[in-house]
Formats: structure tokens, sequence, C-alpha cells
């Protein structure tokens, strides 16, 4: 099984090599598809042989051997509960995508698939990784093959959207770059015979603490890289200009899978490794969520373009998610993690189906369109299932994730305030404002544009890649615990853990002299004024 | 005996150097270059093997103590005969795409490597210098290559002027810490060490000389120019070869001559590599020229190693050496392929702007550049990644985590003006029709071999750098003081 999950990681690559020795058109697609198929089907094992009842211990873990003498940087993969479900996410999206690009895409078919392939890799290798420098060495690798999606097979506006996305994220990446050396000498000296770790079960451990100090520097690091990834606000500008300038497999690589490397780390690295730092900022982390949900909502009600619409909807759904997971607790980090799922699943399935219906008009103008409900019924119906899975319709998956992160930030320690939940909540009912609003302009009343008599309802190839993400949008909806047991009891174990870790430095850290700021920040002052008078 | 041993230890300089002289003979004789070019290859090709193999040799002293062989020395006569083989391989088509190739080009590359060795193996104050200069003065002439331009000779003049100040500099320091310290071995003189302002005063100006043939801001003026006019070949051996060549000797001067004065000595270059990093990115921002490009993008890089030299450390030392041969590596390769694009006739192809649409019209040569763009741009699984990665790793774990964070944001920026030319090659339409001519199958296959290069040593560098680090584990001042 750890042979398995490699060969799942690294048979895109594979696949690239033999695009490159058939030098064939025809062929490159059908590798491409064959192979993202059979890493999804290979993939499977890897979920069912998922010993639910361990999710917390890392499973099919591949551990080579550190590569530099004396520092601990080692190629280490292995799934747990935290990244099964994105893993699995990642390879049902891998046939999705090219097969959306079967026709769509006319230029240049080698490099295009060659680096949708190269994505699936990058995508695979960061929801894996344990060792945080091999995460980090994906992380950045998917940036690649996104920059040239976009640059080649983007829009009109393209180069600018596709340098600002580039850029972005690497300037925050790299700033993290500089707290994951830190952390990594850091914890050097937890383990013997070594200056340098960068182990995540070493990192997330209770054994490994970071003083108050240290954490909130280190916290701004890398919560910087990924609230850019994310995109929270404010630092969501380049996320319209890259969704809408890309082409519809990049767009649903991105919003499906890259956005959530965002969230994935502020869970994966920021909560364990910064526990107090991670609560102290929650509020303001959860306010800048909340000015998300509500702003991105009201953005995308104004919109005029189809698609850019459906990406202010992202920075409105993962702002739910980043609240998720600051109310740290059991039932908001569930709801964020299954949230990430439902995001990908409806977010996903919305642009493919604005790519099916761009292929036939060459527009996205919500103007453009109008009364083809009866033109295209299938269509008509895929679209609605995605856009009131969006909006969170009891029965389907949205309702799952918005309900769960509601519900835990109500009784949240770390973000007392309630005014969070209301607004947060009304940014659902704005959703189900403009999706609604939107797809009411684009499908009903009657037919404004006689061009669109003639469109053609959804082929065989079209329907046939968005009937499991509508399965899963229903599945989800209404058995949501077949999914989030997988996270359960690990969610959990790591709260816990790191709350126990929290008080720890925190009472440690009473004991040593504090900077003023920082004995105000973690409230520490009255603590230290008793030992003091014990003395 | 002794001089067989001697010898011996500076085999890979010998070989070159009397390839050289040979190349010179042939030359005057009959007009084959084809003879030139494969004793030219042969000859690095053995000195890069001989190298090699010394690496992991014993590490010694010959000729009394004037040069070391081993560690470090080998490791850095390993970069520059890499580099200078790569250049050779690479220089031969584009020389006589534009009527330049020359017998003497050659013969000036290997004398010019010889000087390069003489100086990562020298062990004494006096070898420094005819390294560098033996070095240099070979680099005049390649610079001025092609006279009949205006921007040869400018860029041939302005090196010679600037180069000969800067030895002006180096000699006089030499001179003052001869006198401070009565020696001219570099390990007597870090025992005879002092804060006098004799001693200072020497290192100091030792110092500036060796920042302008890295060059370092704020002696960097010379680079854009001189890379600019001289032909692209050349420039990447400038740039890689003799570059590296100068930083070993920097690093030997710094860990061997002034190992107790380094923490001192260290503010100094913390600034310089600040300056250097950000004033070589932020300029290269705006080039539109990409040799000028590349030559600042070199710039930064020199600020990138001169942030693990300040560290001062073990790893830190370790680092720049891996720093050097990944330079070496991404720097041939995007020189080389500027090179090639260069050949096509009707347009200024170093003119940025008429890369448009190029990388779908030679998509080999787009893919290539791409690989060693993203390499220099420091991006993973590439070789700079780890490059850069180890260096601010050093620093870091030194306590410089603000020269870290300047160079981290520096090369953010940095990142901008690499992507540029993928912008142009991929993302825009070509202005004309401009007939593309085939690379030939050596240029071709130099360049694939580094850009597999590239992701190798980004992936499979620990074997590499464990070596590396060992050179500087245990009591290494010692160790490489012979």
């Amino acid at each position: 099984m750890e042979l398995l999950l490699n060969v799942c990681i690294y048979l895109p690559l594979i696949g690239i090599a033999g695009i490159l020795a058939a030098r064939n058109d025809k062929a490159t697609k059908w590798i491409s598809l064959i192979v993202t198929t059979a890493t999804f089907l290979l993939s499977l094992p890897l979920l069912f042989n998922f010993d639910i009842a361990n999710s917390a211990t890392a499973q099919y873990l591949t551990e080579g051997n550190p590569i530099l003498a004396g520092l601990d940087i080692k190629y280490l993969v292995g799934l747990d509960g935290l990244s099964l479900l994105l893993f699995m996410l990642t390879t049902l999206f891998g046939p999705i995508v090219i097969l959306s690009s079967w026709d769509s895409v006319k230029k240049h078919l080698m490099g295009y698939y060659s680096m949708l392939l190269l994505l699936q890799t990058a995508s695979m290798g960061v929801f894996a990784s344990l060792d945080l420098i091999v995460f980090y060495v994906f992380f950045e690798l998917s940036l690649i093959p996104m920059y040239f999606l976009i640059g080649i097979w983007g829009g009109k506006g393209r180069i600018h959207a596709t340098v600002k996305f580039f850029v972005y994220t690497l300037v925050g990446s790299l700033i993290m770059l500089v707290g994951l050396i830190y952390v990594g000498y850091d914890a050097g000296a937890f383990i013997d015979g070594f200056q340098f770790t960068t182990d995540w079960r070493l990192l997330s451990s209770g054994a490994y603490q970071i003083g108050l100090v240290e954490q909130t520097y280190l916290f701004l690091a890398f919560a910087l890289a990924f609230c850019i990834k994310v995109p929270l606000f404010p630092f969501h500008t380049w996320l319209p200009y890259a969704h809408t300038e890309a082409p519809t497999a990049g767009s649903v690589v991105l919003a499906a899978i890259m956005l959530k490397m965002g969230t994935y780390g502020l869970l994966r690295v920021c909560l364990p490794l910064f526990p107090n730092a991670f609560t102290e900022f929650a509020p303001y982390m959860a306010t800048l969520a909340v000015i998300g949900i509500i702003y991105g909502a009201l953005v995308a009600m104004v919109q005029k373009d189809v698609k850019k619409l459906v990406a202010y909807s992202s920075v409105s759904h993962l702002g739910f998610v980043v609240l998720g997971l600051f109310a740290f607790n059991t039932i908001a980090v569930q709801g964020a993690l299954i949230q990430m799922i439902n995001h990908g699943l409806s977010t996903g399935a919305l642009f493919l189906i604005v790519g099916m219906i761009y292929d036939r008009t060459h527009t996205r103008d919500i103007k453009d369109y109008g009364g083809i409900a009866k033109v295209v019924p299938v269509f008509a119906v895929m679209f609605m299932i995605a856009t009131l899975a969006s909006i969170g319709l009891p029965g389907l998956n949205g309702f799952i994730g918005e309900f769960l992160i509601l519900n835990g930030t109500f009784i949240s320690d770390v973000i007392p305030q309630n005014a969070f939940v209301v607004f947060a909540a009304m940014g659902v009912i704005l959703a189900a404002v403009y999706m609604l609003w939107m797809y009411q302009r684009v499908m009903f009343g009657p037919l404004k544009h006689e061009e669109n008599e003639k469109l053609v309802d959804l082929n065989a190839r079209e329907i046939g890649l968005l009937v499991p993400l509508v399965i899963f949008m229903v599945w989800i909806g209404i058995r949501p615990v077949d999914f989030t047991q997988y996270s359960e009891q690990q969610v959990q174990e790591l709260l816990e853990s790191s709350n126990e870790k929290k008080t720890a430095i925190r009472q440690s850290a009473s004991e040593k002299e504090l900077p003023e700021w920082a004995s105000k920040l973690y409230d520490v002052t009255d603590e230290l004024a008793s030992k003091t008078q014990n003395k | 005996m002794n001089y067989l041993h001697d010898l011996n230890a500076f085999l890979p300089g010998v070989i070159t150097g009397i390839a050289g002289l040979i190349a010179v003979v042939i030359d005057s004789y009959k007009d084959d270059h084809n003879a030139i070019y494969g004793l030219t290859v042969f000859s690095l090709l053995a000195g890069l093997a001989l190298s090699i193999m010394d690496m992991v040799g014993p590490v010694g002293t010959a000729f009394s103590g004037m040069i070391t062989y081993g560690g470090v020395s080998s490791f850095g006569n390993t970069v520059v005969l890499f580099g200078s083989l790569f250049c050779v391989l690479i220089s031969r088509e584009y020389l006589r795409a534009i009527n330049h190739d020359f017998g003497e080009v050659y013969a000036m590359m290997l004398f010019g490597t010889t000087g390069m060795i003489a100086l990562t193996m020298a062990n004494n104050l006096i070898m420094i210098f005819i390294g560098i200069e033996t070095m240099s003065i070979c680099l005049y002439v390649l610079a001025g290559l092609i006279s009949e331009r205006k921007t040869g000779a400018e860029s041939a003049l302005k090196y010679f002027l600037l180069g000969a100040f800067s030895t002006g500099f180096l000699l006089y320091g030499m001179a003052l810490l001869y006198g401070a310290t009565g020696s001219m071995y570099l390990p007597e003189i870090a025992q005879a060490a002092s804060s006098s302002m004799l001693f200072v005063a020497g290192a100091a100006l030792l110092l500036i000389g060796f920042f302008f043939k890295i060059s370092a801001v704020p002696f960097h003026m010379w680079t854009p120019d001189v890379y600019q006019g001289t032909p692209t070949t050349i420039t990447a051996y400038m740039a890689t070869a003799s570059k590296s060549a100068a930083f070993v000797g920097l690093i030997l001067v710094l860990s061997k001559m002034i190992p107790a004065a380094t923490a001192e000595w260290a503010e100094v270059i913390e600034v310089i590599a600040i300056l250097t990093m950000i004033l070589g990115n932020l300029i290269a921002l705006v080039q539109d020229n990409i040799k000028r490009m590349l030559a600042y993008s070199s710039i930064a890089h020199a600020g990138y190693l001169l942030v693990g030299l300040a560290a001062g450390t073990p790893e830190g030392y370790s680092a720049v050496l891996f720093y050097l041969l990944a330079y070496t590596i991404m720097n041939v390769g995007a020189f080389g392929v500027v090179a090639f694009y260069e050949r096509q006739q009707g347009l200024d192809f170093t003119d940025i702007n008429n890369y448009a649409g190029l990388g779908f019209k030679r998509p080999l040569m787009g893919v290539l550049l791409s690989f060693f763009l993203f390499s220099l741009a420091g991006i993973p699984p590439f070789v700079g990644f780890f490059g850069k990665y180890l260096v601010f790793a050093a620093a870091i774990d030194a306590g410089f985590i603000a020269l870290a964070i300047v160079g981290v944001l520096a090369s953010a920026a940095s990142v901008y003006y690499y992507l540029r030319p993928m912008v142009y090659m991929y993302f825009r339409d070509p202005h004309k029709d401009v007939p593309i001519v085939q690379s030939g199958l050596i240029f071709r296959s130099a360049l694939i071999v580094l850009a597999i290069m590239t992701v190798y040593f980004g992936i499979a560098f620990g074997d590499l750098h464990n070596l590396l680090a060992s050179y500087y584990s245990g009591d290494w001042i010692a160790l490489i003081g012979g």
C-alpha cells in the first residue's frame, strides 16, 4: 500500500513522459485520460483500506533517509484523517479536468496536458507529504503548471492575471520558508543526532513547544502564506483575475484543489505548531473571514460575468472554512474540513458548467443569456443542483459544512462573540440571493437572444463528468458521516493535544521574561503577578 | 619525487595550461579549429575528471605550501572546469555563426581556466594574485573579441580599466597584510592576525579587490556593460567560471586568513550582501535586454552567495560551495539559450521583446530556458531553490534572520523578471515570421545535460552536500590550513 500511494503521486509524471514520447495530439489526450483514471482507481484502495479507528496516525507511510547529514529532511509521505479526503478529491478531479478540456482546448495540446498532469502530481504531493520541506517543495511546484495554464491557454488579460497570481503566492510562501527554516533548527534540538527537523509528526506533538514571542512571528509568517493562497480577505485580489482568465480546467483545479492548500496548511501546520498564537489571533482571523464572507458575497452580487461571480463566491465560501478552523473546536474544524471538500465539488462543478456554456456561446456575460432553460434542459438541471449545493440547501453538501461551522463557531471558546455567527449566517442568505438571481437571469424568463435558440444540450461526455460530482453532493448532503468519519478522531486528538500544548507553553512562558506586548497579547500578566507574590 | 608530487597536485592546471600552449602552436601553423576544439574539450574533460576524483581524495599542500589540493580547492576546480567545459561546448556553434570562431578563443579560455585553478588552489597571497591576473588578462582579451562592434570595444576597455583598478586594491591590500604580519601564507597570516590598523586596512583592500571580481555592489558598475558587449557564450564563461573561482578564492581568504576575525567582517559582508541583493534585483526588474537582465541577476546571485559567507559558519561555507555549482549550471544554461536565439538573423535577439512566441517555434529551447529561469528564480524542485535554501538556512542558523528575510524578499522580487522571458516566449504571439535555424547536436546535448542537472541536483543533492559539509567538519580550520 505504501507503494500504491507513491505510484498514485508519480503516475502522472510517467504520463508526461508518455506524451513527450508519443508526440501526437490524439494520443496525448488518451494518455492523459488513462493516466488520471488509473490514478483515481489506484487511489480507491487507499480509501477503502484506511484504518478509521487510527486516523490520527499517518498511514501508508513511506519514510526516506535524511538527505543531508545532520539535517532531518526526508521524503515522508502518508495519509491521515486530515489529508485523506483532500487527496481523494484531487484524484477524483484528475480525469474530470482532462475530460472537461477534451474539445475546448485546441492549441499546444502536448504542453497543456503535460501541465495538467504535473499539477496533479504536485497537488497530490502537497496533501500527502508529512515533512514540511517536502510539503513546501510540492506547494511551490504546483505554481509552475498553473502559471503556464493561465498564461498560455487563458483569456485576454491572462498575462497580468498569471504574473499576479505567481508573484503574489510566491511572496507569501517565501516568507513562510524563512519561518520553516527557523522552526526546523528550533525543533532540531528535540531529536538526537540532528540539528534540523521538519518532520510533522514531531513538530505537531506536545514534545515540541515554541515560546510565545517566537510563535507570534512564526504564526504570522506561515499564516500570511496560507491566507494568500486561500485567499482570505484582504489578500484575495489575485483570485478573481486568475479565475476569470484561466481556462476552464485551470479554474476548476484552482478552485477545487489549489485553494484548499491554503486552508489545509492552516490546519496542518499553523494549528498544531503555534496553538497559542492560533487561538489568540482567532478573533482577528475570524473577523477577516467574516469580512471575506460578506464582501465576497456583495461583490459577487454585482458581477456581470458569470465566471467572476463564481470566483467571488469562492472568496465568500472559503471565508467559512477559515472561520471554522479558527473556532478551534471539533465541530467547527470538522465542518471546515468537509466544507473544503464541498467547495471543491460545488465550485468545481460550477466552473465546469460555466466552461461548457462558454464553449458554446463564447460569452460569459449574464445579459447574453436568459430563458435558455427550455433549450438546454439537462444543462439547466445540472446547473441547478450545483447552484443549490453552493448555496447550502439542506439535503445537499453545502448545508452540512456551513451548519457545522456556524454551530461550532457559536459554541467556540476562542471566538466568544456571537456576532461572528450572525454575520457569517448573513453570508448564507446573500449567497442564496446572488446565486439564485444569477440562475434566474441566465436560465429563466423569455429567450432574449435568437442565437441561443440553437444551443446544443450537454453531450454524454459532459454529463458523464458532472454526474460523479452530483452524486457526491447528494451523498455528503444525506449521509455526511460517511465522509466526516475519516477525520473525526484525528481532529479531536489534534485539538486536545494542541490545547494541552497551549496550556503548557503558557505556564512555562509565565516563568520567563516576556516583552510587554507579548504578555499583554497572551494575557499572562496575572499569572506573572501571582508568581512574583508567591516568591 | 617531491617535484612530481607538486605537479601531480596541480595536474588539472598543468593539463589545461599545456593544452593552451599546444592550441596556440597548432593555431599558428594551420587553420584547423577542429583539432583545437577537440583538444580543448578533451583537456577540460580530463581536468574535470581529475578534480572530481580529488574531491574525495586527501587534502594537503604542494609547492612548499603555495597551493592546497583536495577538499574545497578540488571542488572549486570542479566547478571551474565544469563551467569552462560547458561554455566551450556551446561556444563553437555560436562563434561560428557570428564569424568569430578563432583558435585563440579556445587557447585564451584554457589559459584563463588555468588561472582560475591557481586561484581556487591558492594558499598564498602571491598565488591568489597570479591566479586572478592570469584569469583576468584572458578575460580582457575575450571581452574584446568583437572589437569591430562599438559595444565590444567598450566592453573590453571598461573591463580592462576597472579590472586593473581593482587589481591595484588587491595588490595594495596584500602589501599591507605582508607589512602587518610578515607573511604571504594564508594560515600564517591568520596566526599573526591582529586588529592593528595595518592589518584591518590590508584585509579591507583585499576584500574590495575580490568584491570587484564577484561584482558585489557598490563595485558592480562594470558588469552589465561588459556582459552585454561580450559574445554571449564568453559572457557565460565570465559569469560562471571566473566568478566561481573568485568566490572560492574569497572563501579561502575568509575561512583561512581571517577566521578569528570573521565575526567583525561578517557585518561588513552583511551590508554588502544586502546592498547587492536589493540593487541587483531591483535594477534587473527594468531591463529589456536579456543579457543585461542576466548580468544584474548575476549581481543579485553574488548577493545570495555573500549571505552564506556572512554567516561564516561551516554550514555557510558548504552552502556557498553548493550554490556555486548550482549557479554555474543554471547560468551557463540560460546564457546558452540566449546564445542560440541570438544566432537567428533579422532581429536583435537580446531584446526581450523579440522573444515573443519563440517558445513554440523552437519548443526544446523554450523548455530549456524555462528550466534555467525557474531554477534561477529559486522555485523547487530545481537546484536553484536548494542552493538558496541552504544559504538562507545557514544565515538563519547563524542568527542573521534579518539578512535572510531581506534575501527572501529580494528573491521574491526577482521572480518577476525571471518570468518575463517566459511571458514573451509563451504568452505572446510572434512579431513577424523570422526563420529560426536548428541547433547543432553538441550544443543541444550540452544544454539538455545542464537542464537535467538542474532537476537532478535539485532532488538528489544530498550526497554532494554531505561531501561539502564534510570539508568543514571537525577541526577544519587546522585541516585546510595544511
